[in-house]
């Protein structure tokens, strides 16, 4: 597929698009950065976010329903880590979009360099 | 001379900015020069994506562009736009809209990219800044997976992404 097409349209997958929208809230991801050094339990993420735990739980439900933190039990405690195979599409594309320009670069570049010996040489 | 092949830097510094900067070993006004001139223009912009079909360039504010290639599946992409501002092997401010296929041509939707030229020592670096018009837009880019939404650089998603995986 071209990488235009996936770009900005064809790859609309709904589970994708909600992975995107789910991590464009600033809280949100504050919280996967917190959880990216660690698994915390929500008291710990609602003392370091200085956020009230309702609004940090209605943060990690969402960011839970997408699969981008996974939760499990150790005692009494419920640990939330992040999960990086959901955000995986999110790299990708931003890897995709950083590839295109990679090559468009590559390509100028030899453009330019021809454009520069030209000028040398003269 | 060699030429260093620097990679392009993908940053997203805002919820609706996308900047995409590259160094490269030659003065400005030839940077430039590649990046206006259409028949320059058709030898980088399709990348090894596919091949340029037609590159229109009306170089003065308020002049057009139209880019297009075939993408080597076959499928033909273009896109279009108009001039705002031209600083000469300075700075070009243009809109850029994507023609998408069987989406009706008033509900395509653009951003507003400034193309910067800045030369020090000899060499050049070029920051093309993509801004997305407002948040509806914006929203949908990252919905179509053209992600303006995130703070972090692709280096921190890097290691989000691959350190967590």
């Amino acid at each position: 597929m071209p990488i235009w097409a996936y770009d900005y349209g064809m790859a609309r997958a709904a589970t994708t698009a909600d992975t995107f929208n789910a991590v464009a809230e600033p809280r949100r991801r504050q919280i996967l950065d917190l959880l990216a050094q660690g698994e915390l339990p929500v008291t710990e993420l609602v003392d370091r976010l200085g956020l009230a735990q309702p609004q940090v739980s209605k943060h990690l439900r969402v960011l839970r329903e997408v699969g981008a933190v996974r939760v499990r039990e150790d005692g009494r405690q419920r640990l939330y880590r992040v999960d990086g195979r959901a955000l995986k599409p999110i790299f990708d594309w931003v890897s995709r979009y950083e590839a295109l320009w990679n090559e468009r670069m590559d390509e100028l570049e030899a453009v330019v360099t021809r454009l520069r010996d030209q000028e040398d040489g003269r | 001379m060699t030429s260093t092949s620097r990679a392009a830097v993908v940053t997203l510094p805002t919820d609706d900015r996308i900047v995409i900067t590259r160094e490269f070993a030659a003065p400005k006004h030839l940077v430039y020069r590649a990046w206006t001139t259409p028949e320059l223009v058709a030898q980088w912009w399709a990348g090894r994506q596919g091949r340029v079909d037609s590159i229109e360039i009306d170089l003065r504010v308020g002049g057009r562009w139209r880019y297009v290639m075939t993408a080597h599946e076959g499928m033909e992409v273009a896109f279009h736009g108009e001039y705002r501002e031209i600083v000469p092997n300075e700075r070009i401010v243009s809109t850029e809209v994507f023609e998408m296929p069987g989406v009706p041509a008033d509900q395509w939707q653009g951003t507003l990219n400034t193309a910067e030229f800045t030369e020090a020592a000899g060499r050049t670096t070029l920051t093309v800044l993509v801004q997305c018009p407002s948040r509806e837009v914006r929203d949908a880019i990252i919905a179509s997976g053209m992600e303006g939404g995130m703070q972090e650089s692709l280096a921190a998603l890097e290691t989000v992404a691959r350190a967590l995986a």
